[in-house]
């Protein structure tokens, strides 16, 4: 963490990336393209927490793997500290950008000893001798709150969090500026859940941590980020920092998922999100606005045209009710 | 008072293991009434799911159940034979599974799925049975239904499915159901759609229904009565508003301060923390077994613990209240 | 927090056994595993030391003594086993056969197996067009019958210890293919493959320390089936004349040269087929015992 930078530029950024798969269909079917992420733009502060929330198959695990280097983006660029990643070996991107997976049971190797599994990196990319990563790895698992005998276990003979502390450790052993949390906590118990969460935030303070928090669970990414990107359907329809997304949510999509969050307050009831229900295929996406054949506020206009981005003072939301150039641009709404 | 629809006492879940019996589930009492929602909240291996599976008769063969009384209507689950309970199950008690793609059998229709049950259960013709499942797939809110009963399990996604599985569940207007996390595997959006869903038609239709989950939002919004469930034993049972409002286990306190409240937790602040692990089952639990997570702990625990409370509210603890005043006078 | 039992939580946690230890214990409950473990150690022992073990050798002929019954026939201990139509001691063929039917059986699984693995790995892994080929190459394997194909090639090329292996190396793969292709799509898509990519590991390092660790059991298992099958085959091969040439002692071609007298001198064909029958039963009880040794960390 010696680079020098300013607080405010972009550690990470993507710039309309977009990745389409060719999906197949039956033996003889034409491949037809699926677009699983359509042309994201994000920039990731140094030291903020941006959550990524979206339905399964909005294309956000697509967006972590593309932001791990494991998948090449289709089109557009991502880029670290301003360098673009296509240009940068794997081990200089492995260096700076680490994961942390959903599930501790299937993230860790079951044949190799939790003091393979964590000194990997070092390993791979030859730091030091055997003394050193021993050192280093007793460091890091006192870090993440594991004693250093756990180091000739195996992954079998721990719990689902002490796993998921062994993958932190992991992580954060080549000491990275980002780290890709998709879904980290929600194979875990409630209790655990809030150790990890915890664990994280702690991790970020102390280290300077960019995160890069996916998850479907709204009430974890309030708590954790400081900004929030809303996917659906690989697009990305509204961006803002915490307090505006959860305080002020504008697009419809947001409002219903914000909705639909269950607290644990009796007497509410659950909430009617009126959303039309099925999420569409990603290989047939509708028309126009691609939310619009569940968008309870959907005019003709929606299923005609697509919305651009709109930049407002509090994020980008994709919305014809906020384009002031949209014949239903809503003043109120707005 | 009305006499409940299913009374459970005592009821014992023992699993033989390697190096001993695995005791998951340690004598727990329940009644449920007619059009009533129970929600066992717990989390993995408190024995919730193993209970769900009692009830419905499903458990292994190598699983011992035991039970004082396990009364179903006024037919006695514990002594039930095979084809009393297979009367029972589908007709007028019936499940649903978390992972709709596994329970519905890949190989067969959407349709000869939804009917098989009711043909087998009731004295019905094909076409019958076909116009009840068509409505039932409208009244879950599938659009297009005649057209579905064709289709296969692999042609729905995930939230279909699990429609499906509801469906089928009510095709024999069953007075009781047992959901086991029927929305875990879920969108959130679609969580709340199914879980709607399942509140209206129990009111609809005055089903009781048991669900389990580890997901206290869920509880919250849905439940009529909890029972918190902590390594085997029910630590508190209550009405819903009761225990979130006055959760009086230390348990149960816990779980509530790990999740973070919009609005409520400050954001980024550091959440509540249960430290410590699950007592391992195998072998007796001396006292309390929550003892070696808890706060309040103290020798007076490793003895029995008595039932405190009302009846309607009552947890298993030795403090008066669990302490609950003393922590909030301190909070 | 003075009337906590557990100071440290942890410790409680981390006390299960080891992988490793967990192997262990089944191995050592494992009684088809143990006896056919057991059984080829001493075939192995035995085809190791056969010289010192040998009370004859095995190719010296004694056309006086042709046909002598074994011991429990009315023999003598001059030759326990008896001596086959040629006069020699038949237990010193018989010890020296393990040799043959091991180095077969041993050496044709282990060309089938790298060939094999190289190939249901490299598909698995990679998938797409790899996978195309691989997939087109098991299926052209599978359509041609093995011992028609070894009968042809060993016609043409003549028979030889090292043709029968090395045609036998070449046509058994088709199972390592299949079996290795299948479990490595399975480790592929798990979570500890990505963060290995991740972390920068490369290809050849991903495939060897997290792939191959996890798919290893599989792969023995395929090997001892294997191994039975070439032996089986090279007896076959060798009965039907187009194996191993004689005078080298084979258990097949000990068969093969006992079929004439069969009538007359039975035991001329049962022993050399009762220890055939042996070392497949003990390769077999083996790879059963390690499947289901090895099985249950599968599924956990």
């Amino acid at each position: 963490m010696t680079r020098q930078s300013t607080q405010s530029s972009p550690v990470l950024e993507l710039r309309n990336v977009t990745k389409t798969y060719k999906v197949k269909q039956g033996l003889f079917g034409k491949a037809r393209p699926l677009t699983a992420v359509n042309d994201v733009s994000l920039s990731l502060p140094r030291g903020e927490v941006l959550g990524l929330v979206g339905e399964s198959g909005c294309g956000k695990s697509t967006l972590a793997k593309i932001l791990l280097g494991l998948e090449a983006p289709t089109h557009g660029q991502v880029l670290v500290d301003g360098e673009e990643i296509g240009a940068q070996d794997r081990l200089s991107l492995a260096r700076r950008i680490q994961p942390i997976f959903q599930d501790p049971y299937s993230s860790l190797n079951p044949r190799k000893s939790i003091f393979d599994i964590v000194s990997l990196p070092l390993r791979v990319h030859g730091v030091g001798g055997p003394q050193d990563w021993e050192k280093q790895v007793r460091e890091i698992l006192d870090i993440v709150g594991l004693p250093a005998r756990v180091m000739n276990t195996y992954p079998s003979q721990m719990s689902g969090g002490q796993r998921q502390r062994v993958a932190i450790a992991r992580a954060l052993i080549m000491k990275p500026e980002i780290v890709i949390c998709d879904e980290p906590t929600s194979a875990l118990d409630v209790s655990v859940q809030s150790q990890i969460l915890n664990l994280l935030g702690d991790l970020r303070r102390e280290f300077g941590l960019t995160y890069l928090f996916i998850s479907h669970d709204l009430a974890v990414v309030e708590h954790l980020a400081t900004r929030v990107a809303v996917m659906y359907l690989g697009r990305i329809v509204e961006e803002a920092d915490v307090a505006g997304l959860f305080d002020h949510a504008r697009h419809p999509y947001t409002q219903a998922l914000l909705k639909s969050v269950l607290t644990p307050e009796p007497g509410l009831g659950v909430p009617d999100t009126q959303l039309g229900m099925a999420y569409p295929n990603p290989i047939d996406p509708p028309s126009g606005c691609q939310f619009h054949p569940r968008c309870p506020l959907a005019t003709a206009h929606c299923k005609a045209k697509a919305p651009r981005p709109v930049p407002t003072p509090q994020g980008l939301v994709e919305c014809h009710l906020y384009d002031t150039e949209s014949p239903m641009f809503d003043n109120k709404a707005a | 008072m009305e006499k409940p629809l299913l009374s459970v006492r005592n009821l014992t879940i023992d699993i033989p293991v390697g190096g001993g019996t695995l005791h998951a589930v340690r004598g727990i009492d329940f009644d449920l009434n007619r059009g009533e929602t129970l929600c066992i909240v717990g989390e993995s291996g408190s024995g919730k799911s193993l209970t769900s599976l009692a009830v419905m008769g499903l458990l292994g063969k190598t699983i011992r159940r035991t039970a004082d009384r396990m009364d179903f209507d006024g037919t006695d689950l514990t002594r039930a034979n095979p084809r009393t309970m297979r009367k029972l199950r589908g007709a007028r008690m019936s499940m649903i599974f978390q992972e709709p793609m596994t329970s519905l059998n890949p190989a067969y229709t959407i349709g000869d799925q939804l009917t098989e049950a009711l043909l087998l259960h009731k004295p019905v013709g094909r076409e019958a049975a076909r116009a009840r499942a068509v409505e039932l797939l409208e009244k879950v809110g599938i659009t297009a239904a005649e057209s579905r009963l064709s289709q296969y399990p692999h042609q729905l996604s995930g939230g279909l499915r699990q429609r499906v599985m509801i469906a089928m569940a009510l095709m024999c207007e069953p007075e009781l159901i047992i959901a086991d996390e029927p929305t875990t595997a879920l969108d959130v959006t679609i969580q709340a759609q199914i879980l709607r869903l399942l509140y209206d038609l129990g009111r609809e239709m005055n089903m009781a229904m048991i669900l389990i989950t580890h997901d206290l939002g869920v509880v919250a919004r849905v439940a009529d009565k909890v029972a918190v469930m902590y390594a085997g034993e029910l630590v508190e049972t209550g009405p819903a508003a009761d225990v979130f409002n006055t959760p009086s286990h230390p348990y149960t306190r816990g779980l509530l301060r790990c999740i973070p409240l919009p609005g409520k937790t400050e954001r980024g602040s550091t959440l509540g923390t249960i430290p410590g692990i699950v007592p391992s089952l195998v072998g007796d639990i001396e006292g309390c077994a929550f003892r070696t997570r808890c706060p309040y702990a103290e020798a007076a625990c490793r003895s029995e613990i008595p039932r405190q409370g009302s009846a309607g509210h009552a947890f298993r603890c030795i403090h008066e209240d669990g302490k609950r005043q003393a922590e909030e006078a301190t909070a | 927090m003075a009337h906590i039992d557990n100071t440290d939580p942890l410790l409680q946690e981390i006390t299960g056994p080891t992988p490793g230890q967990m192997l262990r214990k089944r191995v050592f409950g494992h009684q088809g595993l143990l006896i056919g473990a057991v059984v080829l150690i001493i075939l192995l022992f035995i085809a190791i030391f056969a010289p010192l073990l040998a009370p004859h050798d095995p190719y010296a002929q004694s056309l006086m003594n042709r046909m002598e019954p074994p011991v429990f026939l009315g023999g003598t201990w001059e030759h326990p086993l008896g001596t086959d139509h040629l006069g020699r001691d038949y237990l010193s063929r018989l010890i020296y056969g393990a040799r043959v039917s091991l180095l077969i059986g041993a050496v044709a699984a282990l060309i089938s197996g790298v060939i094999g693995t190289a190939m249901g790995v490299a598909a698995g892994y990679f998938g797409g067009r790899v996978d195309m080929v691989v997939t087109f190459l098991i299926n052209v394997r599978l359509a041609m019958p093995v011992v028609l194909v070894a009968l042809a090639v060993v016609a043409i090329l003549g028979g030889s210890l090292q043709v029968v292996i090395v045609v036998l190396g070449l046509l058994l793969w088709d199972r390592f293919a299949v079996v290795m292709r299948a479990s490595t799509l399975q480790v592929r898509g798990r979570e500890y493959v990505a963060a290995a990519r991740a972390i920068g590991a490369s290809t050849p390092r991903v495939i060897l320390s997290e792939i191959m660790p996890n798919i290893a059991n599989n792969l023995i298992v395929v090997i001892t089936l294997e191994m039975a099958h070439a032996i089986l085959l090279e007896a076959a091969l060798s009965f039907l004349g187009l194996g191993v040439q004689p005078p080298t002692p084979s258990w097949g071609l000990m068969v093969s040269e006992g079929k004439n007298m069969m009538l007359f001198e039975p035991w001329l064909v049962l022993i050399p087929g009762a220890v055939l029958f042996l070392l497949v039963l003990a390769i077999n009880l083996m790879g059963d015992g390690l499947r289901d040794v090895t099985a249950p960390e599968n599924r956990s």
